[in-house]
């Protein structure tokens, strides 16, 4: 049974934590947002489509992510904004992804409807462009079986799920959430792998996203 | 005093530790504050209580607060109103009181810290002291719109710090050094933000004669024109046509101020005799502010001009539903039609107020969410924890540090 494989290498967990950066751009129009969302690091882009879910992570009622909600609530754009907020993040597996997708939707949309390109934010209501500092630190707890696995994982905070789940795949570009990945190849377990691999973190709380993983692994093991 | 101990059935365990965790990784290190005044004022009110957690958590921490005249204050209190993008008269003899200041508290103070942490204006030239250490520049105030003049002149000491820090996005312009968000925080445990039984809550507002029989919409703000206390009685007035409800714009003015006494006046006559409008001018007392917030059915906080707006922040905190308006650090703390409603203008105010008296569910669930907010951005615990990455940052370059 796999639950009673021991890996070779155990699972180290690690947290994150985050600190905003500014940079000092702005955007008052579509076009502008357009030409910086182009230009802009990387980390701008994870944290605009990202810090939301940090900084709400106790509820099921998700607020859009930054670009969704400018669009929709300060542009007065809502159907561009429903395309941002719909745009499926999970499939996604680096930040470069994410971007191009952004911009597609944006461009399309500015071609379909040409009066987009007439709408601007109020003084003071431009989009300010913030990057996202990561500092990524071990806790000091690994696991070598599923079992472990589990009762480490249910003590652990919703930073280091978020950490394992979505930073370490699209920041640090592991293809996969690191917790699929090892269950996977350390332990063997595909089946339980893509179970937690299908899970989407952007529709849900993270200590809904937790309990969800929890109950998989629980299932398993009993 | 609170301990950090006291803070884990507010905020987690979780949260707690990661302050120790941090802490660790900057043992060593000397951490010296620096502003100008040692009580009044939120800076002062923050590092009051930040300091002493610092210490308890092993972070060797001072505070120290530059001299000054009577002139250098009123110098400051002009670049301080410039700086909002007010009108101001500043003359060359007063960039002159200002630099003969620093100079000479650049001469009495020491600045040998590790890492020498700068609130505010006042006391920005003591960066020319810098020498090998680490110097961060954290700016409270809106400065969005400021005076060319005087942000020119800060702009001869800016760069050469290490790191500024500003409270929301709209505050940060391209700056030739790392710039960083950091919002300022309220206490959950102070006087003013802990939980009081439904007692004291009617003993403030019998105290003032505010009766509880009708909704009550309340502005804690002190009387300046920038809180627009005439715009929020004008909502108030639209919103009466349809709903029976109470006011109360309850706050503080300086005595030597003479604006607020006229803009208090301003408010006193336009009220005039309508008994449903409680204006109450308080001295300092937090416990009955948290009284006035947690026995009113709304909030409101109608401001033309905000640097964070700590006094929403605190009605979230409550669990209350708030209106106001979208500017400063508003926006970063209400989401509209998530935790809370943002307005524009007197008629938006009079709307969303509308909408929250009509719909107490809805204003329930807003305030629920706004709650969590504050929980998870806007306390103390978090505050500590991003001026440790803050610090941490200064040795780290890159977006991505391993700790």
């Amino acid at each position: 049974m796999p639950e009673l494989k021991k890996a070779a290498a155990p699972f180290v967990f690690f947290s994150r934590l985050n600190l905003p950066e500014l940079t000092g751009l702005k955007a008052a129009t579509l076009f502008q947002l357009l030409d910086l969302l182009k230009k802009v690091p990387g980390s701008c882009i994870y944290h605009h489509t990202h810090s939301f879910l940090q900084q709400h992570d106790a509820f099921v009622s998700e607020p859009l992510n930054d670009f969704a909600y400018w669009v929709s609530f300060v542009l007065g754009d809502a159907m561009l904004g429903e395309k941002l907020a719909g745009i499926d993040t999970v499939q996604f597996s680096s930040v470069h992804q994410i971007r191009e997708a952004i911009v597609s939707v944006i461009e399309a949309h500015l071609k379909e409807s040409p009066l987009a390109r007439l709408r601007f934010s109020g003084e003071g209501e431009e989009f300010h462009f913030v990057k996202s500092v990561s500092f990524i630190y071990p806790i000091n707890r690994q696991a070598y079986t599923l079992a472990e696995f589990l009762e480490i994982l249910k003590l652990v905070s919703v930073d280091c799920i978020y950490f394992h789940f979505i930073e370490a795949k699209l920041r640090l570009e592991h293809n996969d959430n690191d917790f699929s990945s090892w269950i996977r190849f350390s332990l063997g377990d595909s089946e339980t792998a893509e179970k937690i691999s299908r899970l989407d973190p952007y529709t849900q709380s993270l200590e809904g996203l937790k309990n969800s993983i929890v109950s998989i692994l629980r299932e398993r093991i009993s | 005093m609170s301990e950090l101990k006291d803070y884990v059935p507010v905020v987690g365990q979780a949260v707690v530790d990661d302050l120790r965790l941090l802490a660790e990784r900057l043992r060593g290190k000397r951490v010296q504050h620096i502003n100008s005044t040692a009580v009044g004022g939120g800076v002062a009110e923050i590092l009051s209580r930040m300091v002493p957690l610092l210490k308890e958590i092993g972070v060797d921490t001072r505070w120290d607060v530059i001299k000054g005249g009577e002139q250098f204050f009123e110098v400051t209190k002009k670049f301080h109103n410039a700086l909002h993008g007010r009108p101001e008269e500043i003359s060359s003899a007063d960039f002159e009181i200002f630099r003969e200041n620093g100079r000479k508290n650049a001469r009495e103070m020491d600045t040998g810290s590790d890492i020498v942490f700068i609130h505010d204006p006042q006391p920005i030239m003591l960066v020319e002291k810098k020498s090998g250490n680490k110097w961060i520049w954290r700016c409270h105030i809106d400065v969005s719109n400021p005076s060319r003049r005087v942000w020119d002149f800060l702009m001869d000491f800016i760069p050469r710090y290490d790191s500024a820090v500003f409270s929301a996005p709209s505050f940060s312009r391209r700056l030739p050094l790392r710039q960083f968000l950091i919002s300022p925080s309220i206490d959950p445990l102070s006087d003013k933000n802990r939980e009081l039984p439904e007692e004291t809550i009617n003993q403030v507002l019998d105290k003032y004669a505010i009766p509880r029989n009708k909704p009550i919409i309340t502005q804690i703000s002190r009387f300046d024109r920038l809180k627009d206390p005439l715009g929020v009685i004008e909502a108030y007035r639209l919103v009466r046509k349809h709903k029976d409800c109470r006011l109360v714009l309850a706050g503080g003015t300086a005595s030597d101020d003479p604006e607020g006494l006229a803009v208090l006046e301003e408010v006193k006559e336009m009220a005039r005799d309508d008994p449903d409008i409680h204006i109450l001018l308080m001295k300092q007392n937090d416990i009955e502010i948290n009284a006035l917030q947690r026995g009113s059915t709304v909030i409101l906080q109608k401001s033309l001009k905000e640097g964070f707006g700590l006094t929403v922040t605190e009605a979230l905190w409550k669990g209350k539903p708030v209106v106001a308006s979208g500017v400063g650090g508003i926006p970063l703390q209400i989401k509209h039609r998530y935790s809370g409603l943002l307005c524009h203008s007197v008629d938006g105010a009079a709307f969303a107020l509308k909408q929250l008296l009509g719909n107490p569910d809805y204003a329930a669930e807003l305030g629920a969410n706004g709650r969590q907010h504050v929980r998870n951005n806007f306390l103390l615990t978090t505050h500590l924890r991003n001026y440790l990455l803050l610090f941490l940052s200064l040795y780290n370059n890159g977006d991505i540090v391993r700790i």
